[in-house]
């Protein structure tokens, strides 16, 4: 879909929702080299969003939808939880079916697009919490990878289940008392970042979102890679500051204390070498059409 | 529609066949008799479906269709195909391709049924037309892999279409007529075409086919009375407030309305079902004082207890039930009408089948909820025949007596 599809009926543009027509006005679809900043520039492809106040998951949310190379033809996959209040406001189409068949839905919705649109890519993205990811949806996590299929799965991490009200999850830390473990939890914080390598994906990240340069770039290089070459896998901190105690202005220092060098959340790369060539590639080629755009020295302000 | 096909009537496709018309497929096409196994049918009836993709995981007795669809996406009749890791995730792949506008299709059985589940009402609540083809089998434990059509009364109420196929004749008809009915925008549904697993999987039967040459017009997601998920059109804001969770009048009458609409689907699918299926039930001397009704291959073994009746003097007639959701009200109220005695011969422990009819007839106590035999356990006529001179004799008694 190119930004021209997305037009409102002239006898009904008064009653359309304002941020609707300034969807229609300034949406970022199209646009070359969107990103994060744009963000209260231009318009968002989230408008308001039914989160805590401060919630990390939300401006996690709004980076990710910025930093989407193709979001006019981006379909996301949700799944129940924290996440799935906020997809309603997202103006791109996204799924929500069931609780943990997020890749499922994922890999049949993927290989119909490349069916049907055999010409165009069609990005597909998977986002759903760590209940969703690695608890009840695992099976389906990892077999999407060991199919390699060609997606983006995105596990917002916030350590447990925060939606139903804090109980443990699989990427919980050990000995951490929550709701469902009144003794702290008795296992280690699963390895997905490791298992995700193992099992196949091309690119896996784990960071938090106190850098928005840096998940502008992971986001960018996951979503091409997969479209190219293989699945790949990101996991973001999105800390749940209503479980943890925390105050509405204390989840980005939350963050920070999370990404220390020896700290769980230490910002980490898996990328295969197929991978890293396919980027190394397309720099090139980007520095390459950049040159020659400086050579046919167009006037600025021209695009 | 995007892709490099010309998908209009008339049209080619790549492995040169002909897109005609769904009622001259049905209808008029010249047709040739073949002896097949009803999972040989399912791999003949998908080859002239034009199905996008299909997905197959192995269970008793669906395994040999699944596998046979995938030897059709080898020879290209179907777009895609792969394995699933298990039910609940294959059907969550068919729902994300029906999502992405592709015509689907699954097979399962029994126990696979019954771990998909959460799949099927969120099918008929996203409004996706997958065809499943339900071959029933017992649901465990103990382990068990014979033919029982319990299964079938867990899915009455998802808000999926369920036809229940006899023969493998009519399971190659209902597999073409099934994606017709279920693709209209007026209805837009998933739905099940069930067959009794080995009774019709495994056995051979003379099948009267239509050519290999011709096929169904491809599904246009575009007729879908909810958006195509591929961004092809703007997509909406669809609430400022997500229902989910949302414990106010406004959440609540939502959900309500859209489950009142997933069934008002259901019943415009009555139409189309009556005009495909040629009727929503079969009667034979529906006349008769006793009257077999059921569906399946009960049915057939009804058949032959009337015949063993019949030597005696005793006149059955036969009720046949092809559409099960829709569910054929009108029709069981007028053909049964006159009846004395109404039996309900099934292949499960709970005679779900009889309680369906009890509670769509007037005058109730004429049904007799039997014979029904589980587990796999064969139904020889016999028993139907004596169960049916039992009854009549006890009833007799009664008015004696009474």
């Amino acid at each position: 879909m190119g930004k021209n599809n997305l037009k409102i009926c002239s006898d009904l543009e008064d009653i359309m929702p304002p941020e609707y027509r300034e969807l229609v006005a300034s949406a970022t679809y199209g646009k070359e080299n969107r990103g994060w900043k744009d963000i209260g520039s231009a318009k968002e492809l989230i408008e308001e969003h039914s989160l805590c106040a401060g919630c990390p998951e939300a401006i996690a949310f709004r980076y990710v939808l910025a930093s989407l190379p193709n979001p006019e033809d981006t379909v996301m996959v949700g799944s129940t939880g924290c996440t799935s209040l906020v997809f309603p406001h997202v103006a791109v189409h996204n799924i929500h079916s069931l609780f943990g068949n997020q890749n499922a839905v994922a890999s049949g919705l993927k290989r119909a697009l490349k069916l049907r649109f055999p010409d165009r890519e069609k990005d597909v993205v998977v986002l759903a919490g760590d209940g969703a990811t690695v608890d009840i949806g695992l099976d389906m996590t990892l077999q999407a990878w060991f199919r390699q299929e060609k997606f983006t799965t995105i596990c917002f991490d916030n350590e447990l289940y925060a939606n139903t009200g804090g109980q443990e999850s699989g990427l919980t830390q050990k000995g951490f008392v929550m709701k469902m473990a009144p003794q702290g939890k008795q296992f280690n914080k699963v390895r997905m970042p490791e298992i995700a390598r193992e099992s196949g994906c091309a690119y896996v990240a784990i960071l938090t979102v106190s850098k928005p340069n840096l998940v502008e770039r992971v986001l960018k290089n996951a979503v091409l890679i997969a479209r190219t070459i293989g699945p790949t896998y990101i996991q973001i901190y999105t800390p749940c500051i209503l479980e943890i105690g925390k105050q509405s202005m204390e989840g980005l220092q939350e963050m920070r204390d999370a990404e220390g060098p020896n700290d769980r959340f230490a910002f980490r790369e898996f990328i295969t070498d197929e991978a890293k060539a396919f980027l190394a590639d397309m720099d090139e080629k980007k520095k390459a059409a950049a040159a020659a755009k400086i050579g046919t020295a167009a006037p600025a302000g021209v695009k | 529609m995007a892709g490099n096909n010309n998908r209009s009537i008339g049209a080619v496709n790549k492995k040169g066949q002909k897109i005609v018309e769904p009622e001259y497929l049905f209808f008029e096409a010249p047709r040739q008799e073949f002896f097949m196994t009803g999972s040989e049918i399912v791999k003949e009836a998908i080859r002239r479906a034009s199905v996008d993709i299909s997905v197959a995981y192995p269970i008793t007795p669906q395994s040999e269709a699944a596998a046979l669809v995938g030897e059709l996406w080898t020879e290209g009749y179907v777009g895609d195909y792969f394995r699933g890791e298990n039910e609940f995730a294959v059907m969550s792949q068919c729902a994300g391709a029906s999502f992405g506008g592709a015509r689907v299709f699954t097979t399962t059985s029994g126990p696979g049924t019954l771990r998909a589940f959460e799949n099927f009402p969120m099918w008929s609540g996203a409004r996706l037309p997958i065809l499943i083809n339900v071959m029933v089998r017992g649901v465990n434990s103990p382990l068990n892999i014979q033919p029982d059509t319990l299964e079938m009364a867990f899915l009455l109420d998802t808000g999926m279409l369920i036809w229940h196929a006899e023969t493998a004749q009519e399971l190659f008809d209902m597999l073409l007529k099934g994606f017709i009915v279920a693709e209209q925008p007026d209805v837009h549904l998933p739905i099940a075409v069930c067959i009794d697993g080995f009774f019709v999987s495994h056995t051979k039967e003379m099948v009267s086919l239509t050519g290999t040459d011709i096929c169904l017009p491809h599904y246009d997601p575009y007729r879908s009375p909810v958006p195509c998920m591929d961004m092809e059109a703007p997509p909406m804001r669809m609430m400022r407030d997500p229902f989910v969770m949302k414990s106010n009048y406004i959440s609540y009458a939502t959900h309500a309305s859209w489950q009142q609409e997933v069934r008002g689907a259901v019943e415009r699918a009555r139409k189309y079902s009556v005009r495909y299926l040629g009727g929503m039930i079969e009667e034979e001397n529906s006349d008769a004082d006793i009257l077999i009704v059921s569906s399946g291959t009960a049915v057939a073994q009804g058949r032959e207890a009337v015949r063993l009746l019949a030597e005696e003097g005793i006149k059955v007639g036969i009720v046949r039930i092809k559409s099960i959701r829709p569910f054929p009200t009108e029709e069981l109220r007028q053909a049964t009408k006159n009846a004395r005695l109404i039996f309900v011969p099934e292949f499960n422990v709970s005679g779900w089948m009889a309680r369906e009819i009890k509670s769509t007839i007037d005058r109730n106590h004429r049904v007799i909820a039997g014979p029904h035999v589980a587990g796999g356990m064969t139904m020889p006529p016999e028993i139907i025949a004596e169960e049916i001179k039992k009854v009549m004799h006890l009833r007799k008694k009664e008015l004696v007596h009474g």
